[in-house]
């Protein structure tokens, strides 16, 4: 007898939200008029999950033979899927109805990639940690294409199934030679092992395919070709709930194989990770300038935002652990905050608004504007907001890790991203054109802006809240 | 040689000669029909090596279901001609195989000539044990129970998926 | 230890040969007195030979695709009941909810009407 009932209590936020998104397709099942019971009852089991999360982080542990890490760490990164999945629930509302796509299964959905996000963040065991991946790409394929009548949507789903799937049989590649040359997946033995493993050719290649894999995830250059098309195509709600937990679970993941102590001890891969790093910046800042239409500048500046926090792998030490956790957390707030703006201003056929259509925004929807303005400060990583702390500590953690050269690259490139970030707030203040369509937001919708805008304030004025829970896993 | 190599031979080269057919057939159908045989002798190299639920999950999931979609696929994409999918010269095309050649190269060098992997000294009895249906089996009720939970969800997902894509009316 | 399987490679041998058979039986035994009225085309009936590549409406993947995931689940099922004794509640348990689970995906495909043709 191996399953127990402490094991499930034991992964509390993972339960909850798996037995909420089953209810959820009850629900959708047995009842004709879900659309208003099913978004509440995801809300609800959300932030059940969350206090669940929230109030077990102290016990730390595995449960289920070993194969899930329970608390802290897991905990932590269970408290920022939940918040990315709320934050997106409440916003979705008001725009999936916009969109007539408003049915219970949206929700099932979300709720079902939350859980494949938790699974990768308490992965003790590379089976499960590959199980949540796919849990959570599956998910993501089908919302991509979720507006069924639109092609852009359809195109997203396609490109981003094919291409995951590619992806997927690396990641998969790599595990089996992993497991080969070590004859273990469990990931804190592999970790182990590679201290006493002769120099071995399958463990590196093994570790390479993985990181293709992943770096697929994150949104790496060179492996980034799929995130414009797919974030511009897919609803936008989605896009944000993809660009932020998506890329926070992937991270989550790559932090716990890719641990400091794997990438202080193998070499090679330390260098690998520096290179993505700096092509990601630089390659997605600079195109990041080009754009017109917005949803393609912010998934451009997501693929930089990857390179930001890949410095902070490749620092490989506390600093720069601690600023990826961080830095995760604030780019949830804030680039959700900026695609849930987004959404309030699109309607059925008026998509994918350029930098143009927000000309004087300011005097039309001085609430909008201003958290428009708040999150794009918070992206470039202007000081008092919650952006510019992630950033500083990744940083400093690339600089004590002796890569001088990455910190200046992120520093540089981060001056460029402020010119595209800001020219969106200059438009929306200093110019005088309205021309936009009248926004439609839900009052749900509103709250979930207004939460993510304090949030990113709370966490640029008081970044050592987060920080010292953050100090209690290392 | 036993009798086992031998065979393993004979397998290993028919799996290899159709994969090789099932790329260079023009009509899909055809390939479709040599991806069949391909699975099976993968199958095949299951037995020998002693993994019995391997080589029947092959068989009853990718010569059964996997190869239904497949027919299913070329139904719906109608390739009416194959003359027209004409090839062009393509330098990505010439990168992408110089890569695929790089990676095997790679592989025969793992598996064939570096040190670590060249010593064959028969089968494992302790590999052999785990692969019987059994020793399966209660793996994957105790130590594996957890995963195997999370794969009905993950096939649960992809029951929802598949009919949010592709039913008329939700 | 590959002569345990002798018994399943003799089947299969029987299977094949059996289906071989089958089909060319007919040609075989059959008596064969071809004229040019037999061969014709039936007089009101349009041309009998064309392409075999019809596009199939998207119906046939939905039931394909579902197909695959009842396949998948039945695969599970075989280990589990071979060593079910043994397994005791635990394997109850396990393959309870696993069921469970499925069968909501069941329902909810059955009541969305993903099994009608129309």
């Amino acid at each position: 007898m191996s399953i127990s009932f402490q094991d499930v209590i034991a992964t509390g936020p993972i339960t909850v939200v798996s037995i909420v998104a089953l209810v959820v397709l009850i629900v959708e099942t047995i009842r004709d008029k879900t659309e208003l019971l099913t978004c509440w009852i995801s809300i609800t089991g959300l932030v059940l999950a969350m206090i669940v999360a929230f109030t077990s982080i102290e016990n730390t542990g595995t449960a289920y033979s070993g194969m899930v890490n329970t608390g802290g760490y897991a905990n932590f990164f269970a408290v920022v899927f939940c918040i990315a999945g709320l934050l997106s629930t409440m916003l979705s509302k008001s725009y999936i109805q916009k969109e007539n796509i408003e049915h219970g299964e949206y929700y099932f959905l979300l709720l079902l990639a939350v859980v494949g996000m938790m699974l990768m963040a308490a992965a003790a065991d590379l089976i499960i940690f590959f199980l949540g991946l796919e849990l959570m790409s599956v998910t993501f394929y089908v919302m991509a294409g979720f507006v069924r009548k639109r092609q852009a949507s359809n195109e997203a789903a396609l490109k981003y199934f094919l291409l995951g799937a590619f992806a997927t049989g690396f990641l998969l590649y790599g595990i089996a030679l992993l497991y080969g040359s070590t004859g273990t997946t469990n990931i804190e033995s592999i970790i182990s092992r590679a201290d006493i493993l002769p120099p071995n050719t399958t463990f590196l290649i093994g570790l390479g395919l993985l990181l293709i894999g992943l770096a697929f995830k994150v949104a790496a250059v060179p492996f980034h070709m799929w995130v414009p098309d797919v974030y511009e195509g897919s609803p936008t709600t989605v896009s944000g709930f993809m660009s932020t937990g998506g890329k926070a679970a992937a991270f989550s993941a790559l932090l716990l194989i890719f641990a400091p102590k794997l990438v202080n001890l193998v070499g090679p891969i330390q260098e690998v990770l520096a290179v993505l790093s700096a092509l990601s910046m630089i390659v997605g800042n600079v195109i990041a300038i080009s754009q017109t239409s917005i949803k393609r500048m912010l998934a451009y500046s997501s693929i930089a935002h990857a390179g930001y926090l890949l410095t902070g792998v490749v620092a490989a030490n506390a600093s720069g652990t601690k600023g990826i956790l961080f830095y995760l957390i604030a780019y949830t707030v804030m680039n959700i905050g900026a695609f849930g703006v987004l959404s309030t201003f699109e309607s059925k056929d008026r998509q994918n608004l350029t930098f143009d259509d927000y000309a004087g925004l300011s005097s039309k929807k001085p609430v909008l504007a201003g958290l428009m303005a708040l999150f794009m400060f918070s992206l470039s990583g202007i000081p008092p907001f919650a952006g510019f702390f992630g950033k500083y500590y990744v940083f400093v953690g690339a600089v004590e890790a002796g890569y001088t050269w990455l910190a200046i690259v992120g520093v540089l490139m981060s001056v460029v991203s402020v010119y595209y970030y800001l020219r969106l707030v200059v438009l929306m203040y200093f110019k005088e054109q309205a021309v936009i369509s009248e926004p439609t937001v839900s009052s749900l919708g509103l709250t979930a802006l207004v939460i993510s805008g304090v949030a990113v304030v709370e966490l640029g004025i008081f970044p050592s809240t987060v920080l010292n829970i953050i100090a209690n896993f290392f | 040689m036993t009798a086992e190599t031998v065979l393993f031979f004979i397998v290993a080269a028919c799996a290899i000669a159709s994969a090789v057919l099932m790329v260079m057939q023009r009509n899909p159908v055809m390939s479709a029909i040599f991806l069949i045989g391909n699975f099976f002798t993968i199958a095949f190299l299951y037995l020998i090596l002693q993994a019995q639920l391997l080589a029947v999950l092959q068989i009853v999931v990718y010569t059964g279901a996997i190869m239904v979609l497949v027919v299913f696929v070329i139904m719906l994409l109608n390739l009416g001609d194959e003359k027209k999918l004409t090839e062009r010269f393509d330098i990505k095309k010439v990168l992408g195989v110089i890569l695929v050649f790089g990676f095997l190269l790679e592989m025969l060098y793992l598996f064939g000539i570096s040190e670590e992997t060249r010593v064959y000294a028969g089968l494992n009895p302790k590999a052999v044990a785990v692969g019987t249906v059994e020793s399966m089996g209660k793996a994957m009720f105790s130590t594996y129970l957890f995963p195997f939970e999370i794969t009905g969800l993950l096939l649960l997902a992809s029951i929802v998926g598949a009919v949010v894509l592709a039913k008329r009316r939700l | 230890m590959l002569e345990q399987y002798v018994p399943i490679g003799i089947m299969m041998l029987f299977a094949v040969a059996f289906g071989i058979v089958l089909v060319n039986i007919n040609r075989w035994i059959g008596p064969r007195r071809p004229s040019t009225e037999k061969l014709s085309t039936y007089e009101s009936g349009m041309e009998p030979v064309r392409t075999a590549r019809e596009r199939f409406s998207v119906k046939f993947y939905l039931v394909a695709m579902l197909f695959i995931v009842f396949d998948l689940e039945i695969v599970f099922l075989y280990p589990w009941a071979v060593v079910f004794r043994e397994l005791e509640t635990a394997g109850i348990v396990g393959m309870g909810v696993f069921l469970i689970v499925l069968s909501i995906g069941f329902l909810y495909e059955w009541k969305k009407g993903a099994m009608d043709w129309h």
